[in-house]
């Protein structure tokens, strides 16, 4: 992976917005699902699939590919719409979303889709998973690096520290855990509904190497991943500090849009709010 | 009479028959799929004697996984490893293993459709002393409710043995049920097992009963076959190790030739193997049936013994209910 230059910003940057584009058209087509999160993992879902993972959308069983492992399976709208735009199907299939017949269920399939990894949704299992695919790796000698994309409401399960302590044991360095701290969950502010701070120092008391980034900033993003793949004796958590709903001002922030889609008439003003980059420019560019 | 082709022990009624436990197989038949396969992997509970799993540990260490007491990461764990191409058996007793780790079965093995093979050791009363918070009675309608999963109740520890190392061949999830207490080993290297089939044990030139059973239960239906022949009762017992996929032309056959049926099992009597053979009679050719189990209660402290007895699940309550039926 090389260092982005401010060029390759500029263009992952664009490219999120474009993502950010097809969900919210993917979720006002499909009439439910979840907005906050999958806007605001956008930047990073970018970084991952167009700078930092090594992988083929037209061989996505190969072998040598990085993994990344979506642990809160309901932010799909992001990893389908990322997975199109780099090649892995049609992007017009996006707007088939969670209809009948769609490869694209409402939350994700493995074997249903090319490019998933797993099946998840139910949450607290991802990490998990991923430390067992890391472990399997690590014992055969194999190079790819393996990511678990999660939630932070998702810290609530005890499945979660069974896999952290899991992994901090094992010392899974091939292992990165990306945090979205966006502090909401569907029944409101994750310190109200079941507060979960110091995050941080949880996990380095689990023998992890933790950072902590604006998951909103690409650059900053992707130099911690670098950071966490230097690392050598333990697994490394990146707690990404987003902005629940990030493109969208008039949503951002709001957990009642955790799990709710944008109506035609939102979904319209979403859309044009996104390619004026929230009014600074005056032409929406296409 | 016995089945000539099912090859059973020449012990098989007498008072020295070898026992043990049909864990034992477990520990026995991991070691050899190992052997076969380096993508074995056994995964262990914190429970690694009573599971037997410490036998797959000495042999090979560096496939052998510690997870502690944490269940729900081991069935998430192994899912992880499958999918990176390992063949991994779980390990706990049946009662945390899928009791407790049921939702990550499900999600992460069964709709995800890896190769994990789930060994839930302990299950039925017969657990003994434990009492009623460990012994599962309540796991193969858990496991056979889920789409594309096997499972396997074996008869013995021979029985397992085999099961253990079929199961490493297959692709796709499943389930063997294993006991603590040592039973009868009246199946030998020479039994026939196949994941699917079901096996004639008994049969008699115009058996009234066909009684079905499952896992060690199997040995005290052939003792009851031995006794009612006796009597002049004739008898047929089919041993069905695999409650899915159920062997059901084994099971037609035999319901054809009787038109009575008895199943028994170490679980409850809703939604076990029982229900699982009525529901394929009951669609295909339905006969008379009692499904014999535990009806609707917790199991408790005890010996195997006292324990099988009070929950009629024993010779004599065999008996009684080909009598019953026959009246």
């Amino acid at each position: 992976m090389m260092a982005p230059t401010d060029a390759d910003i500029e263009k992952l940057e664009k490219q999120a917005e474009k993502i950010r584009e097809t969900i919210i058209s993917m979720l006002v087509a499909a009439g439910s699902g979840h907005t906050a999160g999958p806007l605001d993992m956008a930047d990073i879902f970018t970084a991952f699939y167009f700078h930092i993972l090594s992988h083929d959308p037209k061989r996505p069983d190969w072998p040598e590919r990085d993994r990344l492992i979506l642990s809160n399976g309901h932010i799909c709208p992001l990893l389908y719409a990322t997975l199109a735009h780099a090649g892995y199907f049609p992007v017009e299939e996006c707007l088939t979303l969670r209809k009948f017949g769609s490869r694209l269920q409402g939350h994700p399939e493995r074997l249903r889709l090319p490019g998933l990894e797993t099946t998840s949704g139910p949450l607290g299992s991802g990490l998990s998973q991923a430390a067992g695919i890391a472990y399997s790796y690590r014992m055969d000698g194999k190079k790819p690096h393996i990511y678990c994309a999660m939630s932070d409401g998702e810290q609530e399960e005890g499945n979660t520290w069974e896999a952290a302590m899991f992994a901090g044991k094992n010392k899974l360095h091939n292992l990165t855990a990306v945090m979205d701290r966006n502090n909401i969950q569907i029944d409101g502010m994750t310190e109200d509904v079941m507060p979960l701070e110091p995050l941080a120092d949880k996990y380095r008391a689990f023998n992890w190497h933790v950072l902590e980034v604006n998951g909103n900033d690409i650059r900053a993003f992707i130099a911690a991943v670098e950071e966490a793949k230097a690392i050598y004796e333990k697994p490394t958590l990146i707690i990404a500090h987003t902005i629940a709903g990030k493109g969208v001002p008039e949503i951002e922030s709001d957990y009642h849009w955790h799990g709710k889609p944008p109506t035609k008439e939102e979904g319209e003003r979403f859309l044009k709010t996104i390619r004026t980059m929230g009014g600074k420019i005056s032409h929406e560019y296409s | 009479m016995f089945n000539e082709n099912a090859k059973l022990s020449e012990k098989v009624f007498a008072d020295n028959i070898p026992q043990a436990p049909t864990r034992d197989g477990f520990g026995k038949g991991s070691v050899e799929a190992g052997e076969a396969d380096a993508r074995v992997v056994v995964l262990c509970a914190d429970l690694k004697e009573s599971t037997r799993a410490e036998q797959f540990e000495k042999r090979f260490p560096e496939r052998f996984i510690e997870m502690g007491v944490a269940e729900q990461n081991m069935a998430t764990v192994a899912a992880g490893m499958a999918n990176a191409g390992k063949i991994p058996f779980i390990t706990s007793y049946a009662a945390f293993s899928p009791g407790r780790n049921y939702e990550q079965i499900r999600t992460t093995i069964a709709l995800n459709n890896v190769p994990v093979k789930i060994c839930g050791m302990h299950a039925g009363v017969s657990v003994g002393p434990d009492g009623a918070t460990h012994q599962m009675l309540e796991d193969i309608g858990m496991m056979r409710m889920l789409p594309g999963m096997t499972v396997i109740v074996p008869a013995d520890a021979e029985e397992a043995r085999k099961a253990v190392v079929a199961a490493a061949k297959t692709d796709g999830p499943l389930y063997i049920r294993f006991g603590r207490v040592a039973t009868p080993v009246f199946t030998t290297t020479e039994t026939p097992f196949e994941i699917g089939k079901a096996l004639t044990l008994w049969s008699s030139e115009s058996p009234k009963v066909a009684i079905l059973a499952t896992g060690s239960l199997s040995y005290t239906a052939l003792i009851s076959a031995k006794n009612l022949s006796e009597k002049g009762i004739e008898t047929t017992i089919l041993h069905v190790p695999t409650i899915k996929p159920l062997d059901t032309e084994a099971i037609l056959s035999v319901a054809k030739r009787t038109g009575r049926v008895i199943t028994i099992e170490e679980h409850q009597s809703a939604g076990g193997f029982g229900s699982a053979i009525a529901e394929f009679l009951a669609q295909n050719f339905p006969v008379q049936m009692r499904i014999l189990g535990v009806e609707d209660k917790f199991g408790q402290s005890g010996t195997p013994e006292e324990l099988l007895a009070h929950y009629g699940l024993d010779a004599k309550h065999i008996e009684e209910a080909v009598r019953k039926l026959l009246n």
